[in-house]
């Protein structure tokens, strides 16, 4: 039964976590909101006792700013890249790993590397790997010698090298680059979850369409991916909301200029812009911009889910 | 035609079709197979070129014809890399943030999944289910206050800063409360009986009892300050606080014109070891903590 005099020695026990709370979470939400409706808020001013008027000025100056247009479509189009891409090859993969018996551990081990590793240095390590290869310009009066194994591979097979993220490079490979990368690094979580799922499956509903003679494909579009689909929610709707906040990614192949040396901030996303309206103590505009980065994860959720009420079979 | 012939090849033609299955099996096992190792290969080639790379010299590594064994090893691209990057010196701040952060976060954390799990108290449900809502709010959203709050509390350039603002995680006592919760209540109740105070009781069965959660817990924590990037390089990216991956990045992008690749190769080498060290030895704490938070969340 429930002591009402011993109710208090339960509120000792979360005292420290909704303290902590309070000043790190719970104030930021909303003093952020606070902060986005002030008209050009910024810390800085406000420190030195300037007012300021109420409005809607930080969202309408974010939305015309031109680069915060340009760090919307960057993550917009990442997004929409690399979520299909990564879901069907982990869906590949988790589906070949559930068929075999012998190596499944040892691949399934291999599959689960990337999702351990800093994004940030294995970021400057496929930097290298897309080097343009030869002598060429850095920046604009300077030569740099190196080599890019991608674009060995490529020559080796009679291809053009590509500029992928040098000096000069274009919009297109740049992008190209980001998703290989963000791929591979976006893999093993979604193999773990699959390969989870789909070892959770009923194995009569195989040995049934094993004895109908029902062929592989089939076997894949009506009985697997369906019974699946939970998981391939569940992944599909991270893996929008892990891309909306990509950053770090970009940062380890392009470093802190987000972009080639002839273009900075050629890349840069909505996270980024974020960052940089804070470090040039714009916190309106950056609440605004947050608080416009959670509404469009918020809308992409619910429009997943709505989906896959219709399409999910629980 | 008599029954006997029918019947003989009746078994024929099966006899014919189960080993069309056989070949089908055999072709589509092998197809199976060969996709999983190259795409396998596909994952493992940068750590493969890292590695090799970081042995090269720097003359092998820009031959116009790339070699895919070291012809000649330099293990002293190891200790340059240790000392342009100033390795050492982020090693022990990553380890004082890390150790510090792990050790306090999971006092909290143990604390409020047991009040969460086992005690009673008026709007339990409703403050929980608060606490979950704000697990969909983007970390930025928190960070542009919570850096005026450390600039006004003057924690700028400190470990402090590093550690107290992500010291509770909603998601580690959501995964503790769960494994308490599993718990059979009939233990507590005895304990109860027994005069055993709630403290003692936490102490005593409930930590060994979650024992892997913990430990996943710790793991999940100590790889989050290894990686942390953007809010130690907001608040702490002097010398002296310096943290490994900003360092890492830093020591590779203030040098202009020709860069040493070798060199920075060995750096994310020598960063990428303890990850992989503790993904040796503790694969399935990870794994288990990761596909948790998959299927149930």
């Amino acid at each position: 039964m429930v002591d009402s005099k011993h109710q208090w020695k339960a509120w000792i026990y979360l005292a420290p976590a909704l303290a902590l709370l309070m000043v790190f979470t719970i104030w930021p939400i909303i003093n952020t909101v606070r902060m986005a409706f002030l008209e050009n808020y910024s810390g800085l001013k406000a420190v030195g006792g300037q007012a300021f008027e109420f409005g809607l000025g930080n969202f309408t100056k974010v939305l015309d700013y031109r680069r915060f247009v340009d760090c919307l479509r960057t993550t917009v189009l990442l997004c929409v890249w690399t979520v299909p891409i990564s879901t069907v090859l982990a869906l590949l993969i988790a589906v070949a790993l559930n068929a075999i018996r012998p190596l499944q551990k040892a691949l399934q081990t291999i599959f689960f590397l990337p999702y351990v590793t800093n994004s940030i240095a294995i970021g400057m390590v496929f930097a290298a790997m897309f080097n343009i290869v030869g002598s060429f310009y850095g920046t604009e009066n300077e030569i740099i010698v190196t080599a890019g194994i991608i674009n060995n591979i490529i020559e080796f097979f009679g291809g053009e090298h590509v500029n992928w993220i040098n000096y000069g490079s274009t919009y297109t490979s740049n992008i190209i680059v980001m998703v290989v990368y963000i791929v591979w690094n976006a893999l093993p979580f979604k193999i773990l979850v699959l390969l989870g799922g789909l070892q959770s499956i009923n194995r009569q509903y195989y040995d049934a369409a094993r004895v109908d003679g029902a062929p592989r494909r089939r076997v894949l579009t009506r009985i697997t991916v369906p019974l699946l689909s939970p998981m391939l929610a569940y992944v599909i709707i991270t893996g929008f909301i892990d891309g909306f906040k990509e950053y770090t990614s970009i940062v380890g192949i392009f470093g802190v200029n987000m972009g080639p040396p002839d273009d900075a901030a050629r890349l840069n996303t909505m996270v980024g812009f974020i960052y940089d309206a804070l470090s040039t103590n714009s916190q309106g505009r950056a609440s605004a911009a947050a608080l416009i980065l959670f509404g469009i994860i918020l809308v992409v959720t619910l429009v997943n889910l709505q989906v896959s009420k219709k399409r999910v079979h629980y | 035609m008599s029954k006997a012939n029918t019947a003989t090849m009746h078994a024929r033609n099966i006899q014919k079709v189960s080993v069309r299955q056989q070949i089908g099996k055999a072709a589509y096992l092998f197809l199976t197979y060969a996709f999983l190792i190259l795409m396998a290969a596909i994952v493992l080639f940068p750590f493969y070129w890292m590695l090799i790379s970081s042995l090269k010299t720097l003359e092998e590594y820009r031959r116009s014809s790339p070699t895919f064994w070291p012809m000649v090893i330099v293990l002293r691209n190891y200790v340059d890399a240790f000392t342009t990057a100033n390795l050492g010196r982020l090693f022990i701040n990553t380890l004082i943030v890390g150790g510090v952060s792990t050790l306090l976060s999971l006092v909290i954390t143990i604390l409020t999944a047991f009040a969460f799990a086992r005690l009673e108290f008026k709007g339990k449900e409703l403050l929980f289910a608060c606490l979950l809502a704000t697990m969909m709010i983007p970390g930025e959203l928190f960070t542009i206050t919570n850096y005026s709050t450390v600039t006004t509390f003057g924690w700028i350039n400190t470990y402090t800063v590093l550690i107290v603002p992500f010291l509770v995680s909603v998601f580690y006592i959501y995964l503790l409360r769960q494994n308490f919760l599993q718990i059979p209540n009939e233990l507590y109740l005895a304990a109860k009986v027994d005069g055993t105070s709630d403290f003692k009781y936490l102490c005593k069965v409930m930590i060994p009892l979650a024992l892997p959660t913990l430990v996943s817990i710790t793991i999940l924590k100590m790889m989050g300050a290894w990686n942390s990037y953007i809010w130690p390089r907001l608040v702490a990216n002097d010398e002296a606080h310096r943290m490994i991956t900003n360092g890492l990045r830093n020591a590779f992008t203030e040098t202009t014109g020709d860069v040493n690749y070798p060199v920075q190769m060995a750096a994310v080498a020598i960063v990428s070891a303890p990850l992989f060290l503790v993904f040796v030895f503790l694969r399935k704490y990870i794994m288990s903590g990761v596909s948790r938070s998959g299927i149930k969340g």
